[in-house]
């Protein structure tokens, strides 16, 4: 009967004042919307578990994709993912040292450490900012083929990646954006790429260390490298020229990998800024002193759970996206 | 609230003297975790990336197992389930751990079975 009862015999049971399970009301519906939460993103990531499987033998590879570190140039896989994890981590146990000061009723303390969890959120999510921005904008640039399939460029010479930038040609040319106000009123186009199809074609023609990645993954766990005579074969499919990630394109590989990785992260980021927020209006209270005046600091583990749920999450992206 | 803390951990082999000291005995117990993920991601061992276990490599096997400790001591410590009421416990964990079980296996499945049906060729996707 341990498991369930509260076996205060005082309290006006039929009023509801009986605490169901020790936890008040507060606490335990936060628990149960925290549950409903869980079970939102593992759809999301679950949905990312079935594109991912549909489409296995080419799914962009995560450390090709995520290799910068703000500051640095260079390829460093991982290490900002894990800073931010980190800082996350980090962020979560302040909050919990800020629980366990409220349960001593020490004001000054509370307040710094929910101070320093308002921080880490910040940093997390301005990391997180930043790495949109680096994906949006990417970085190699890469071709798309009739068939919506991505190819990309190595270096036969080092085995390293090469930019379109490096090798692209410089034609003449006289093609303009179309906006809704220079052409036809009622549609318009996106920004052009910095260089038109026929330029990287003529590059790759130009140059002959320019072999094609295609999306394949081989045996090895590794994308499928052309020989030379194959890439300019290959080079005919092609239809445009793609640089960085967005909603319809995607220079990484499978376009689904964008779109889920702007729909996680950014519902995840989209929890992490929320946090913030309640976690900032907590921290006024605190001081405030309203919960010194209400005599306890319940509120204070409530929204601690919120934010320690945020960081579990985040446990889980960090697995299915950037290591599995 | 006013609750006691338990404070071991690893089903009793640790136990810490006061409820902060296990806030940074687990930090340090996450954090060794983490570091662990990274340096296998980004080493990547040959052993464990080319043999698989049940249609799994072995490498994700250990991440995935990783990530279940590092959220049952999240869950446990940081979010206080190890001082709650056994039945609170198992409503919220309990609860979770079935329907997400069952969804993940459902479509992972299913998207197994539409990478079949691509394979053997009825739909090109490679022009």
């Amino acid at each position: 009967m341990d498991t369930t009862v509260t076996n205060a015999q005082s309290a006006p049971v039929w009023g509801g004042g009986n605490k169901p399970l020790d936890a008040s009301y507060g606490k335990m519906m936060m628990w149960f919307f925290l549950l409903s939460d869980a079970i939102t993103f593992s759809g999301f990531l679950v949905a990312y578990g079935f594109s991912r499987f549909k489409f296995i033998e080419s799914w962009p590879i995560a450390d090709e994709v995520f290799t910068h570190v703000p500051f640095f140039h260079g390829n460093y896989p991982m290490y900002y993912v894990a800073f931010m994890t980190f800082v996350l981590i980090m962020s979560s146990v302040t909050m919990v040292l800020a629980v366990d000061a409220g349960h001593k009723m020490k004001k000054t303390a509370v307040t710094w450490y929910m101070f320093l969890t308002v921080i880490g959120g910040i940093i997390f999510v301005g990391s997180q900012a930043w790495e949109w921005a680096t994906f949006i904008k990417g970085d190699f640039g890469a071709l798309e083929t009739k068939g919506g399939r991505i190819l990309q460029f190595v270096d036969a010479n080092t085995g390293e990646r090469l930019a379109i930038r490096d090798f692209a040609a410089t034609l003449p040319s006289h093609r303009t954006q179309h906006e809704s106000k220079n052409g036809i009123w009622f549609s318009s186009e996106k920004a052009l790429p910095s260089f038109s199809l026929e330029e990287v074609v003529a590059g790759v023609e130009a140059h002959e260390n320019v072999l094609i990645r295609t999306e394949k993954i081989t045996a090895k766990g590794e994308k499928t490298l052309l020989s030379r005579e194959e890439s300019l074969s290959k080079l005919t499919s092609a239809t445009q020229v793609v640089e960085g990630a967005n909603l319809i394109q995607n220079e990484y590989g499978s376009r689904l990998f964008a779109d889920f990785f702007f729909f996680i992260t950014g519902f995840h980021g989209f929890h992490v800024f929320t946090g913030v927020l309640i976690n900032l209006i907590i921290f006024f209270n605190v001081l405030l002193g309203t919960y010194e005046k209400r005599g306890h600091y319940e509120m204070v583990e409530k929204v601690g759970l919120y934010w320690h749920f945020v960081d579990l999450v985040w446990v889980f992206v960090f697995t299915f996206f950037y290591l599995v | 609230m006013g609750h006691e803390h338990k404070l071991s951990i690893f089903r009793g082999l640790v136990t810490f003297k006061s409820n902060i000291q296990k806030i940074w005995g687990v930090l340090l117990f996450l954090s060794i975790i983490t570091a662990i993920e990274v340096a296998l991601g980004i080493i990547k061992p040959e052993v464990l990336s080319q043999n698989s276990f049940l249609a799994m490599k072995l490498l994700n096997w250990i991440f995935i197992i990783l990530t279940l400790v590092k959220a049952y001591y999240i869950a446990w410590d940081f979010m206080h389930l190890r001082d709650e009421k056994t039945g609170l416990r198992r409503a919220v964990v309990w609860t979770g751990v079935f329907l997400i079980g069952y969804l993940s296996f459902i479509l992972l499945v299913e998207g197994n079975y539409i990478y079949d049906i691509y394979k053997s060729g009825f739909i090109k996707w490679e022009f």
